[in-house]
């Protein structure tokens, strides 16, 4: 069954911008796709909006529209392009639901469009809760018993027929308030009440309760023969009732036996025959521990997240195959490209155990909760391969960022037995840590078990790290012993500190008794075949199966987990500095531990080493690889923080030196060299205490910018107005960072400019300069960003360049720099400078043209930039319009407030482009998923100090079919300027206030300023979540109003051409 | 559990040590050592009487997790020689445990050792075939080892797991089929029982006079350990009953059908041992996944001559998996469609097997 004849142009549907639950894993997937589609002389088309990505690299498709993924656009681009077929299943929840509204309108039977991988009906089947188990009834797969009642009588006659638990979930409130497991008779009568009171249609629907069971997932492939493999079974440490995406899970299933194994492949099987699947699809499974009574939880018929980290846990490339199923391939046709002599039709087999740990970003949402549930929270995922689940696991840990190296619960000494038994009753991202830290009290892991229903076999495990951890004394050195913790994963950063020594100390002893990792190959196949893929992980076992092949080879760090501030465009980088070291010819070896994203496609390096990015790990590929060089400035933060101790350790820093990167970051040699170079920056200077902090700030003045130094994403960035708020800063991050000076700066408002440039110690060429549309304050990741700038004097450019060249130059810089200024009248203000790639860099290189990270990488290697073609200055500006806007993932973060300041909070970021500022304004909001209304009601919320300044906006926003509504002050001053307003009550003043108004759909858009902090109490944080949850559109700048403005104006005005 | 030393001992010079959770037997263990991929389903591996004599590499490293249980095994003893894993558990975590691992390994006189390198281990294994092994729990010194390394691994493992009775499992009227025992594992059994069969399991050199005489509508030559050389006796056996009645077999089975019909059968490399083997049928052009145990097979090129007909083959290695006779209503496969461990997709071929035992009308 060879590839369909009548496929000569396919197109693709990216995932767009990434927010929680969609993420760089589909980047992974549909670069595979894309890949997978042109092998076959295929042409392609792509459509996605996410501007960091890989696959909307212009080489990576015949031709990349980076558009709005909405159903408008991609009509257009189908009429325009007239692809034969349209592949949406590797672009997420995105794709395949942009493809069942086209599907449903008839849009595809239309235009003569095939709709590859997917049919509607089985769209609809999978997704669509009530057909979905009508279909598992039909073929016998059990799906929990549940009914719709609308009186307590009802609810009554449901729990006698099936029993208790029974979870109640009321319908049409948001986050299932007024729900939720019922145990005893009593709390089930009260929440069927409160669940039936709360809901507006006096509706619940009751379920069987199967919390607690065994969470099991298939990743399954099924091609037009029928054939159908499993590639891989995962387990979730945490049970049924956390989000797969939030859960621990590991690969293969461990505590089932093949009886229960082939029970539910049997069943998993099934459905995606039943559902005529041609292509991957995850099937989540419940499983009793205590018997075979299993659940089917939920099918996604499509490519996902879990099948990534399944394509990395096994090495078998579900995308790619998916693709080539899609295209008419079957299965046996299809080579397994890691053996490369044997067929993708074969279930890979493991002779490791994976572990995959989520990333959540509550280190940045401090008032976020905390408890893990039905709605994912965490924004990326690290993974850790070991021959032992220990070792995995512990991998996992220190990989993760999270500033600890083994299974250490922090900030309990405080807390009793009782405290800790208390919270681990509830899921939270720190639960592991804490029943960890029980374990370690002595508390029985029965216990442990009793309360968080986690299998036994993973709490003995545990137990078992906690055992070692007792035998550890600095004068136990015996080989054997060291060996055993090795192999059970203790990071050497740990050992280091219970040896009483420094991590380098302890390493060189660990060495010299011969404790040193082998690397093994993840095969697809257990060895059973030979293997050409050079995909490695540490452990200490006997052999090492990496054979050097005496080629020239460089390092390339890789960026962690994604999480926010640091996101898919460090990976984006990343596989650009790879691809830059291949096309010179040498070998390019790559460490990473995402199994999201690209990078750890181990068809884009030479070698794939899946290891935390850690000195030790790093340390172990360097001895391993012997490169000539290490380079760390792709890899965001992450990497630039092991600059130091990787110089130290004599290991040669390809690109900006650790002594240039220092100087960037150390506060004080920054100040100085700055001064020396005679360029501006905001007054500013760095503290250590509380009194210092109130004695410079008088110096300085209030307002005041505060960081922590080396934090990425503006993490812990706040403004403080007086001395009150400068002190509880002061004492929370003396409290965070111990030792760690806190930056303070005079807050300039101004306009935000980025100048990225590459350099090779001599030439700097500047790609472009990008404009912010908001002012200072905002952090860059929240901002929208224009290129080429639209405000800006020529004056100010070349001042913008003079100072990057000076900079760049004086710093000696080798490869990327990122620099963030400041104009306030009409002076350019250095902000900060960061030495490395940055998150603008995928986004610049493709509206530029230039190549950035593969020209710093060349430079870093000794091909000077004259030599690659670029001069000192910036490159001539490009005429198409292209804005970055921000992509937030606030739905997915209940207590999380929106009001958008110095630390970041977007998740992602999309991108339009047009030859107009406002048609390009106009895109951006759309990729951003801001469905604009063009007229409508606007809730003016606004700070007494940006009243005179809002005027002029709303009367524009009148003009275009806008009303307004306002609480008493400003609804005086609107209707005296003659505006249309309806006055509404303050929160709690009335009966009715104005929350009501935004619950009951009478607000198209809100424009918030008031009451920006931490305070949760506030009547603006009160609004700006009911936006939230009522998906209200809500702007809390005023200048992204403008900019919104323009869009609505520009859309009233005319239609948007493609 | 105790924590002896144990050391592994290659024929092709290569030395391992580990650690012992199993039986400790004074005197070193001489065996031919494979490996099996399968990632769950041990309980199964270790009682597969085709493993007789042998020693087994599980490359999946955590072995022990779901302890054993009462259903699980293939038969009532296990008949291998030792198990080697990465990391035994001796905390099993499932409802249906029953003993751990080591107490199971430990009754029935098994060695079973962990904290090796099982993935060198079955890396060796892959390039230079399977060979010879010897475990030990003292150090052997150089002659001691050659000495036993040239000892003749044992043969005729048939004999030994056969059963020495004939038994019946009787059914309500349903098609009788006479299981031909090379060492069957109980899951092929119940896949008849399960059909409505009644079926007659009987030693492997029964004669076929003796199997005329219960009458059978189907006739089912089983799987079983070794060289199905040992057992030429069988083949005229074999070759008048694949005349007379409905013949289905499986892996040593086919191996004997392919012998009593004149092809021939070699030893492979390293062998086809887990639950993940593609196999291509190619009369219906599917591929199924499947389990596989075997170290011999029938030999591709000698095939031509003879009245068979090759129906599937290895999509990996090409090697074949499924054969059918021209002539008469025999037939055979190579894996095991029992599955146990392994994925059921073959499973219909019981079902296939018992809807031609109804069409099928004897004289």
């Amino acid at each position: 069954m060879p590839k369909k004849q009548n496929l000569n142009k396919v197109l693709v549907i990216g995932s767009g911008p990434i927010v929680i639950g969609q993420a760089a894993e589909f980047d992974y997937s549909g670069t595979q796709a894309l890949a997978a589609l042109r092998e076959d002389g295929i042409e392609t088309i792509l459509i996605n909006s996410n501007p960091a990505t890989i696959m909307t690299d212009k080489e990576m498709a015949d031709k990349v529209y980076l558009e709005p993924l909405s159903a408008e656009f991609v009509k257009k681009i189908i009429i325009k392009e007239k692809p034969d077929a349209v592949l949406p299943t590797l672009g997420g929840q995105t794709g395949l639901n942009l493809a069942l509204e086209l599907a449903r309108e008839g849009f595809f039977k239309r235009e003569k469009v095939e709709l590859l991988g997917v049919n509607l009906e089985t769209i609809e089947k999978a997704e669509d809760r009530e057909q979905f188990k009508q279909l598992m009834l039909k073929m016998g797969q059990p799906v929990p018993e549940s009914t719709t009642i609308n009186t307590l009588k009802e609810a009554m006659e449901f729990k006698e027929k099936i029993g208790l638990p029974l979870i109640i979930r009321p319908a049409f409130t948001l986050g299932g308030t007024g729900g939720g497991i019922a145990t005893t008779e009593q709390e089930f009568e009260t929440i069927v009440n409160s669940g039936l009171s709360n809901s507006p249609i006096t509706q619940c629907l009751i379920e069987k309760s199967i919390a607690g069971y065994k969470e099991i997932e298939y990743e399954i492939i099924r091609d037009a023969k029928d054939n159908c493999i499993v590639v891989c079974n995962m387990e979730n440490l945490d049970p049924v009732g956390v989000h797969t995406g939030d859960s621990i899970v590991v690969a293969p299933a461990q505590t089932m036996s093949d009886r229960d194994h082939q029970m539910l492949r049997d069943a998993s099987l099934a459905i995606i025959r039943a559902l005529k699947i041609d292509g991957g699809c995850n099937v989540q499974l419940a499983l009793d521990p205590h018997s075979y009574q299993y659940y089917v939880i939920e099918v996604n018929p499509r490519v996902s997240r879990s099948s990534a980290l399944a394509s990395k846990a096994t090495g078998y490339p579900i995308a790619r195959v998916a693709t080539k199923i899609a295209i008419g391939y079957a299965m046996d046709e299809i080579i397994n490209p890691i053996t490369q002599n044997t067929y993708a039709c074969f279930e890979p087999t493991l002779d490791y155990c994976v572990l995959k740990i989520p990333r959540w970003p509550f280190d940045k949402f401090h008032a976020a909760d905390r408890t893990l549930g039905t709605q994912m929270k965490a924004t990326g995922e690290v993974m850790g391969i070991g021959r032992t689940f220990e070792d995995a696991l512990l991998k996992s840990v220190r990989g993760l960022e999270i500033k600890r190296y083994h299974l250490i619960c922090e900030n309990s000494d405080n807390l009793s037995n009782e405290e800790l038994l208390a919270r681990i009753s509830k899921p939270t991202d720190e639960r592991i840590f804490e029943l960890s830290e029980l374990i370690r009290r002595g508390v029985n892991i029965h216990d442990i078990h009793q309360i968080t229903k986690i299998d036994l076999w993973f709490l003995t495990k545990i137990q078992n790290i906690i055992e070692l951890e007792t035998q550890i004394s600095p004068s136990n050195w015996d080989k054997d012993f060291i060996l055993t913790l090795k192999q059970n994963g203790f990071a050497d950063r740990y050992l280091a500190e219970k040896y009483q020594m420094t991590e380098m100390e302890f390493r060189k002893k660990r060495m010299e008794l011969g404790v040193i990792p082998a690397f093994k190959i993840v095969d697809t196949c257990a060895a059973e075949f030979e293997s050409h893929t050079p995909y490695y992980y540490s452990s200490y076992e006997d052999e090492n199966e990496v054979r050097s092949d005496g080629k020239e080879s460089v390092l390339v760090l890789g960026s962690g987990p994604i999480r926010i501030g640091q996101g898919v465009e460090f990976d984006y980088a990343t596989v650009h500095a790879i691809k830059a070291i291949k096309e010179l010819g040498k070998k390019a070896i790559v460490i990473n531990n995402n199994p999201e994203t690209v990078s750890t496609d181990f068809n884009i390096s030479d070698a794939l080493y899946f290891d935390a990015v850690t000195f030790e790990d790093v340390m172990n590929v360097i001895d391993n690889e012997k490169p000539i060089g290490v380079i760390c400035q792709f890899g965001g933060q992450t990497a630039i923080n092991l600059i130091d101790q990787l110089s130290n350790a004599g290991i040669n820093i390809l690109g900006t030196s650790a002594d240039s990167t220092d100087l960037a970051e150390n506060r004080n040699r920054f100040e100085k060299a700055l001064k020396e170079l005679e360029i501006a920056q905001p007054l500013g200077t760095n503290v250590s205490s509380v009194e210092e902090a109130i004695s410079k700030s008088a110096e300085l003045g209030f307002p005041l910018m505060l960081r922590p130094s080396y934090v990425i994403g503006g993490q812990a960035m706040e403004i403080v107005y007086d001395n009150e708020e400068l002190k509880e800063y002061m004492k929370f991050a003396m409290n965070v960072w111990p030792g760690q000076p806190v930056l303070m700066d005079r807050y300039m408002i101004g306009v935000e400019v980025e100048v990225d440039a590459i350099c090779d110690g001599e030439t700097v060429f500047i790609p472009g300069i990008m404009e912010h549309i908001e002012r200072s304050g905002v952090h860059s990741g929240d901002s929208f960003a224009v290129y080429p700038p639209q405000t800006l004097s020529d004056e100010i450019k070349k001042d913008l360049i003079e100072s990057t060249v000076k900079i760049a130059q004086s710093f000696q810089i080798k490869g990327l720099i990122n620099i963030q200024f400041i104009i306030k009248n009409k002076k350019a203000y250095v902000l900060e400078v960061n030495p490395r790639s940055s998150r603008t860099v995928p986004f610049l290189s493709k509206v530029t043209g230039v190549p950035m990270a593969k020209v710093a990488t060349k430079a870093t290697l000794g091909h000077s930039l004259l030599e690659q073609g670029y001069k000192t200055g910036i490159q001539e500006e490009q005429k198409i319009i292209s804005i970055k806007a921000p992509v937030f993932s606030f739905s997915k973060l209940k207590d999380v407030d929106t009001a958008l300041g110095p630390e970041m909070k977007s998740t992602g970021e999309a991108m339009g482009r047009d030859l107009s500022f406002q048609k390009a304004l106009s895109k951006a909001f759309k990729s951003a998923g801001i469905n604009f209304p063009h007229f409508g009601t606007i809730l003016v919320t606004i700070a007494d100090k940006h009243k005179e300044e809002t005027l002029p906006m709303l009367k524009r926003f009148h003009e275009c079919g806008f009303k307004f509504l306002a609480t008493h002050g400003t609804a005086k001053l609107l209707s005296e300027n003659n505006l249309p307003v309806d006055e509404v009550a303050k929160i709690g003043m009335a009966q009715r206030d104005l929350l009501d108004d935004i619950k009951e759909g009478n607000v198209q858009l809100i424009i918030n300023t008031i009451t920006k902090g931490k305070n949760v109490t506030s009547d603006g944080y009160k609004i700006r979540r009911a936006a939230v949850e009522n998906g209200v559109i809500c702007m809390t700048s005023l200048d992204t109003s403008w900019a919104l403005l323009e869009a609505i104006e520009i859309n009233a005005s005319g239609t948007i051409a493609l | 559990m105790n924590e002896i030393n144990a050391f592994l001992y290659l024929e092709d010079g290569n030395e391992f040590t580990a650690k012992s959770f199993g039986h400790t037997p004074d005197s070193p263990v001489l065996s031919e050592i494979v490996f099996n991929t399968s990632m769950q389903g041990y309980q199964e591996v270790i009682t597969d009487p085709s493993y007789c004599d042998q020693t087994i590499v599980m490359t999946y490293p955590l072995i022990g997790n779901y302890g054993i249980n009462q259903d699980d095994s293939e038969a009532i003893t296990p008949h291998l020689k030792a198990l080697i894993v990465r990391e035994y558990c001796d905390h099993p975590s499932n409802f249906r445990a029953r003993q751990s691992l080591a107490d199971f390994l430990t009754n029935n006189n098994i060695v079973g050792i962990h904290q090796i390198d099982t993935r060198k281990l079955t890396r060796l294994i892959r390039e230079k075939g399977t060979m010879k092994s010897i475990l030990s729990f003292k150090q052997l010194s150089e002659s001691e080892k050659a000495e036993l390394f040239k000892q003749d691994l044992p043969t005729n493992q048939i004999p030994k797991v056969t059963t020495s009775a004939i038994s019946h499992f009787p059914s309500n009227g349903g098609k009788r089929v006479v299981l031909v025992d090379f060492g069957y594992k109980k899951n092929i059994l119940e896949s008849l029982l399960k059909r409505g069969c009644d079926v007659i399991v009987v030693p492997y050199n029964t004669s076929f006079e003796k199997i005329k005489e219960f009458s059978p509508q189907g006739i089912l030559l089983s799987n079983g350990p070794g060289d199905p050389k040992s057992i030429l006796e069988v083949l005229p056996t074999i070759q008048k009953l694949q005349q007379e009645y409905l013949l289905f077999a499986i892996c040593m089975g086919h191996q004997i059908f392919a012998l009593a019909n004149g092809a021939d059968t070699e030893k492979m490399k390293f062998g086809h041992r887990g639950g993940n083997h593609p196999v291509k049928d190619l009369i219906l052009d599917r591929t199924y996944i499947t389990s596989q145990n075997h170290g011999y097979c029938v030999k591709d090129s000698s095939i031509a001559n003879t009245e068979l007909e090759v129906t599937q083959i290895n999509l990996n290695d090409k090697t074949i998996e499924g054969l059918k006779h021209k002539n008469y209503q025999a037939y055979s496969v190579q894996y095991h469609p029992e599955a146990s461990p392994g994925p059921n997709d073959t499973n219909y071929l019981f079902d296939v097997f018992v809807d031609r035992m109804n069409e099928v009308h004897h004289a």
